[in-house]
């Protein structure tokens, strides 16, 4: 991995920690909206290199922890019927509805599996004729045109027993919701190259415009982010507020043309429920009326599924920004990744299991168990 | 007669926490199949052999000091590049055998299979295993068939058990690290699950990725020779993390690793950035964790790097004291991180 290897140098990472070390004179709060880059951070013990001045605060971008809690019991009723093969990617087997996993599902005798494709799903269904076989679609919008392609295909070649469990969602509006709430902190942004890589920055330019926040698109590895740390303060000491690129390697201005294209083809923009947070205008994806058929929700009468979330669970302020995980008092007493009553505990990208898998000598009263 | 045991006596002390059923992730070899050892199979069987919580149980007869252990493959799929089931299960059981020190003798074979499978799998699975344990120097001295109806089994299971001798005087168990010692690694990691999961999922890389599976007993033999040698085991299921981890526990010492030192094949590397795995949780076939004391290093190192299988042994970090039970990471760039025992298998991620 030589291409990769110059994003970890540890000698870069000096000197650029040395670069925003001399460019800081106040305080500034930066949200990485990304998950992947949350888990990059911890991982690597970036926040501990930092100057004293950032605070880092962990953004909404993991699409595992922000899947509704009763998206997820709509999964689990699916999964559990006969004659159904429910697909997911791996990480969402393990997070919990309200009462058990994809993993006690299967355990039980459904049909669970992992794939590494959507379309590898469309695959399954083709060889499956006399089962129904779901997709869970869960994702931003770095997922989505992958998602979007197995309902084309399945619509091209007449795959009648494909279905989807659609719960896409969107991230600039959540930074538009975030900007726009009263408690809120963040002072700018490390905006996330994937989902960038599919849709280009523009749509973040009247968001660094109205809210007069700098947002950085930045990618994940150790050098990126503190490249991207380093653009982002900049900024702040000038006073300016604009979309810089930072991942340039892999984003273009205006996205993954292609990929838009089979996006705008097969979804329409919806309001959509985000967990722990609430629910945001024009925020997701679902499928345009023309593709219906491929809609598990339709498909199979899932009847009322009303839910409670633990009400210890922060989840939702840490989603924010606004708490860390240690501040959580179940924070690895009855909330571990073993047992998690969160989804950000749940999702190894989450910000509570990132911290309770690297870090848990931040809160010196959590024992190892 | 013994004792009558009554029902109320087998009442379970510690509650296994979370799940009613069994989970694939109580085999995984992280923290559920931990709990699930501990809690209920130690429990139960209690005795002191067992309550090391070994790969493998020391036994005494007529003043012979053996090494017993016992394996169960179930692989899949069953042939993948670098290996087959069979192979595994033979050299599985030998590396387990000899961690402590011992010199594996005999080994036993049972197979569970399905029917209908072709016979020139079996026959195939079979010359491997002969393969590899006359390369091992072992004879597989006894064994049992048993086939299962089509759908009641998952094409084939090999059990493998053995025995082996231990002629040193040293004590090697997972419970005997002392501060200073040197953690050596004898080999790149992950290759082997990541071979297996390119295969499953028909994942094909430019670089062939191949399973590193292999008996470790004469490069064991090698490193016993030079002596200072403390704790020994091969990081199978749960990878380095969890070996590393379980030294942690068991020595109530703390364990400090350096990420710039832990050798991980290019395309091994790439394929776990792909599919958002950490090589350190990933499993091996045919690489050991030595825990050598700090005076006889360089003298194991050496050794290590003259056979074939330890030609990229390496040094990755040492035993602290304090911060007992915890394993921790410098990462490349100069950061520190906990390297966590996983909970349970690891899980591709969605971006
Ligand atoms: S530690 Fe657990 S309970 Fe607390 S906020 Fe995180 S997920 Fe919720």
């Amino acid at each position: 991995m030589k291409y990769l290897d110059e994003f970890r140098d540890p000698k870069i990472a000096r000197k650029l920690l040395d670069e925003i070390t001399a460019a800081i004179t106040k305080p500034w709060v930066i949200m990485e909206v990304c998950g992947g880059q949350t888990h990059a951070i911890i991982r690597n013990g970036i926040d501990q290199l930092l100057p004293q001045e950032i605070e880092l605060v962990h953004g909404p971008g993991c699409p595992v922890c922000v899947t509704p809690l009763e998206m997820i019991d709509k999964a689990l009723d699916i999964a559990s019927r006969p004659n159904v093969i429910f697909t997911s990617f791996g990480d969402m087997l393990r997070v919990p509805g309200s009462k058990k996993d994809l993993f006690v599902v299967k355990s039980e005798g459904g049909d669970v599996r992992m794939v590494y494709s959507p379309l590898d799903a469309v695959k399954i269904a083709r060889k499956n004729p006399d089962k129904q076989v779901v997709f869970f679609a869960v994702g931003f919008e770095t997922t989505a045109p992958l998602t979007a392609m197995a309902v084309w295909q399945a619509h091209q070649q007449n795959i009648d027993n494909f279905s989807m469990l659609v719960s896409h969602v969107l991230v600039p509006p959540a930074m538009e919701a975030l900007l726009g709430s009263p408690d809120n902190r963040v002072q700018a942004f490390l905006a996330a190259g994937h989902v960038c890589t599919v849709m280009g920055w523009e749509e973040y330019v009247p968001i660094a415009q109205k809210h007069k926040v700098p947002i950085v698109v930045t990618g994940f590895e150790p050098v990126d982010i503190l490249e991207g740390i380093l653009m982002a303060v900049r900024q702040l000491e000038d006073g300016r507020a604009e979309v810089e690129n930072q991942y340039a390697r892999v984003v273009k201005r205006e996205g993954n043309r292609p990929a838009i294209e089979v996006i705008r083809k097969v979804f329409q923009v919806t309001d959509r429920k985000w967990r722990g947070i609430g629910e945001f205008p024009r925020s997701g994806f679902a499928l345009r009326s023309e593709f219906e058929k491929y809609d598990a929700e339709k498909r199979f009468a899932l009847g009322d599924i009303s839910v409670e979330e633990p009400p210890e669970c922060i989840s939702g302020l840490i989603l924010q920004g606004l708490k860390k995980p240690y501040e959580c008092g179940e924070f690895g007493r009855r909330c571990t990744p073993q047992t998690p009553l969160g989804a950000t505990m749940v999702s190894s990208e989450g910000a509570c299991a990132a911290y309770f898998a690297y870090h848990r000598q931040k809160d010196d009263s959590v024992e190892k168990n | 007669m013994g004792k009558t045991i009554k029902p109320e006596d087998l009442k379970c002390p510690l509650p296994i926490t979370g799940h009613d059923t069994i989970q694939l992730s109580h085999g995984s070899g992280g923290r559920m199949s931990n709990e699930l050892i501990s809690k209920l199979f130690v429990w139960a069987f209690d005795n002191p052999a067992l309550r090391k919580q070994d790969d493998q149980a020391v036994v005494e007869v007529n003043g012979l000091k053996l090494s017993f252990t016992t394996d169960s493959f179930v692989v899949d799929p069953i042939f993948f590049p670098g290996g087959d089931i069979g192979d595994l299960a033979v050299n599985g059981t030998v590396n387990d055998i000899c961690m402590n020190g011992a010199t594996p003798l005999y080994l036993s074979a049972g197979f569970i299979i399905e029917e209908g499978f072709p016979l020139k799998d079996l026959q195939a699975i079979v010359i491997s295993m002969k393969r590899a344990a006359s390369e091992a120097g072992v004879q597989i001295v006894t064994g049992d068939t048993k086939v299962v109806n089509k759908g009641k089994g998952d094409k084939i299971f090999i059990n493998t058990a053995g025995i082996g001798l231990i002629e040193h005087g040293y004590d090697i168990s997972s419970s005997n690290l002392k501060a200073g010692d040197a953690i050596i690694l004898s080999g790149t990691i992950a290759d082997h699950g990541i071979a297996v999961m390119s295969k499953r999922e028909n994942l094909s890389f430019e670089t062939p990725i191949t399973s590193d599976t292999a008996s470790l007993n004469r490069l064991v033999a090698e490193i016993v020779r030079v002596g200072g040698v403390h704790a020994m085991r091969d990081p199978t299921r749960g990878g380095v993390a969890a070996t590393l981890n379980e030294f942690a526990m068991a020595s109530h010492v703390g364990i400090r690793i350096h990420e710039d030192r832990i050798p991980v094949k290019p395309a091994v590397a790439g394929a776990c950035e792909i599919l958002g795995l950490d090589p350190l949780y990933v499993a091996n076939e045919g690489k050991l964790v030595a825990v050598v004391s700090p005076d006889k290093a360089e003298a194991v190192l050496a050794a290590m790097k003259k056979h074939s299988l330890g030609v990229d042994a390496v040094i990755i970090g040492e035993v602290v004291s304090g911060q007992s039970g915890m394993v921790s990471m410098t990462t490349r760039i100069g950061g520190q991180r906990i390297v966590d025992m996983p909970v349970g298998e690891q899980l591709p991620r969605i971006c």
